[in-house]
């Protein structure tokens, strides 16, 4: 689905990080750790081309995105869900409509009953016509991930999808990206959380990918 | 055009919701764009007036022109046949003919009243003439009437008659540049309305393209408003402005050159384009601020 070949990314001052290959298989589940600082959220971001490589190139299904015009990174994130990091929404709209905002413009109709079915899934029902202003960190990241799934996207980037949750809510949410995995999608998920890993583990079969010293490695079976 | 009426037509509802509404500084675009057609009602007005008024001065002024015969009594009769002679030989002339007793009585009644003995008086003969399309040659008739017919005058009323012309035809060039000006003038304001509501707006346009919206798709929530807001702006603008030139006084005959500031017949079509030109220039203008914003988003 999405391949990156000899990547390298720098803002301006040295490599953040150099030589990266990686190819993301469709159905494939992985993990990426690093420690902070490292580049996750910068190599999720060149996944779904907000930035473009200082080097390599990043190609979604055979496409090198550099060669996208703008439309055609519109229609590539409608098929990518993306779990930001600092989960942004418009803060004028409910959290219904938030999560729905992908079908809203890509003109693609809403089934209220999908959509009620979904925040119950995340355990935002109560919450669905509040406003993102009024939700809990954790209360924020489901909403996301939430709005990341609704358009039932080929690829699914979700970055520290469970940072702010406890632990019967961070497997909850496990199990509807594994669910979503064993429905063929393919799943990326940057984590620090090294509980979350193992217990995908017993449920998938996860590659874990780790950003150190500039380079990405395939993590062992240390974990 | 086509372009702004799917605009308008198309349920904006979705788009519009997306974007926050801008508040309490979208009633100055409205304002804005009515002042703009109010005082554009008034420049088109001057065109269209001062076009009529070159027009008609050069036509029906520029076509005829008289010949003045001042003689000795005994003379005039053989002067006056020298003169049509001339005339009747000249190229460039269509019609001509002299005036009878009635008509310079005619002429002479608004100044001495009806009991004028005009044909006592030694009053010169007036010979009205009316030329072709190609005009006559005024200086070459002017020296034959002076060989033929030494009493002949031709007043030919180019003497007054060009710098009211070229007044005229300057006004109407003013309120043309005032048109373009206007027309300017809201493409700026709207412009300057546009970006600030997009940089308001930043963090709801990245959302927005993170999540797969194309860039039409945005600039058409900004461009649909500020649409809106210039057309029915210019609405208001017009509709006042022509009520008041309506109400502007009566043009009466004697009124000079000041009558007929307005419009006539179909000429009240004209300002109606002003509203779906005001919607053009704020369609136009708030698409290019607003892509030209996204262009420096990803
Ligand atoms: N827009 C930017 N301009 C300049 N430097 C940036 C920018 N974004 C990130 N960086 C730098 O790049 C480095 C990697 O940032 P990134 O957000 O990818 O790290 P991360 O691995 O996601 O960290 P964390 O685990 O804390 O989320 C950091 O040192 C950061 O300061
Ligand atoms: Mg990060």
């Amino acid at each position: 689905m999405i391949e990156l070949q000899n990547v390298a990314m720098s803002y301006g001052g040295g490599d953040l990080f150099s030589e990266i290959s990686l190819k993301l298989a469709p159905g494939s589940f992985h993990f990426l750790t690093g420690p902070s600082g490292a580049g996750k959220t910068t190599l999720l971001k060149l996944c779904y081309a907000e930035l473009m490589p200082s080097a390599g190139h990043v190609s979604f299904m055979g496409r090198d995105v550099r060669t996208m015009g703008r439309d055609d990174i519109a229609a590539l994130r409608g098929r990518i869900g993306v779990v930001h990091q600092d989960c942004q929404f418009l803060d004028h709209l409910s959290v219904a409509e938030n999560v729905a905002l992908p079908l809203t413009v890509a003109r693609r109709p809403l089934d209220a009953r999908e959509l009620m079915e979904l925040l119950g899934w995340v355990g935002l029902k109560a919450q669905a016509d509040a406003l993102p202003p009024q939700l809990s960190g954790g209360e924020r990241q489901r909403a996301a991930l939430a709005r990341a799934v609704i358009m039932s996207p080929d690829v699914l980037l979700a970055d520290e999808p469970t940072g702010n949750l406890d632990w019967d809510m961070s497997l909850r949410l496990l199990t509807l990206l594994v669910e979503l995995n064993r429905m063929g999608k393919t799943v990326l998920i940057a984590t620090h959380d090294l509980n979350l890993i193992r217990a995908a583990k017993q449920q998938v079969s996860a590659r874990v990918l780790r950003i150190a010293n500039r380079r990405l490695q395939l993590a062992g079976a240390d974990l | 055009m086509r372009a702004v009426l799917a605009l308008i037509r198309a349920d904006g509802r979705g788009v519009d919701r997306v974007v926050p509404p801008t508040g309490h500084t979208a009633w100055l675009t409205v304002l804005s764009a009515a002042a703009m057609a109010f005082l554009a009602v008034f420049a088109l007005a001057l065109a269209l007036a001062t076009g009529r008024l070159a027009d008609r001065w050069s036509d029906a002024l520029a076509r005829s022109a008289t010949i003045r015969i001042s003689a000795p009594v005994d003379q005039m009769p053989t002067q006056t046949r020298a003169v049509l002679e001339v005339l009747a030989t000249t190229p460039g002339i269509a019609d001509y003919r002299a005036l009878d007793e009635d008509e310079m009585r005619a002429l002479l009644d608004p100044w001495f009243g009806p009991d004028l003995p005009v044909e006592t008086l030694p009053l010169p003969q007036l010979i009205a003439l009316t030329e072709t399309a190609e005009g006559v040659d005024g200086e070459g008739l002017r020296l034959r009437l002076a060989a033929e017919a030494p009493g002949a005058v031709l007043d030919d009323h180019t003497r007054w008659r060009r710098p009211l012309v070229s007044a005229a035809e300057r006004l109407r060039f003013l309120g043309l540049i005032s048109l373009v000006l206007i027309g300017g003038a809201t493409a700026g304001m709207i412009t300057l309305a546009a970006q600030a509501a997009l940089a308001a707006n930043g963090q709801v346009i990245r959302v927005l393209r993170l999540v797969g919206a194309r860039d039409s798709y945005i600039a058409r929530a900004f461009v649909r408003r500020f649409t809106l807001r210039g057309l029915s702006g210019a609405a208001l603008g017009t509709v006042l402005g022509m009520i008041a030139v309506a109400l502007l006084p009566e043009a009466d005959a004697a009124g000079g050159f000041l009558t007929g500031l307005g419009f006539e017949g179909a000429g009240w079509l004209w300002p109606m384009m002003i509203p779906p030109m005001a919607a053009a220039v704020a369609f136009a203008a708030t698409r290019a601020a607003a892509l030209r914003m996204l262009r420096g988003i990803r």
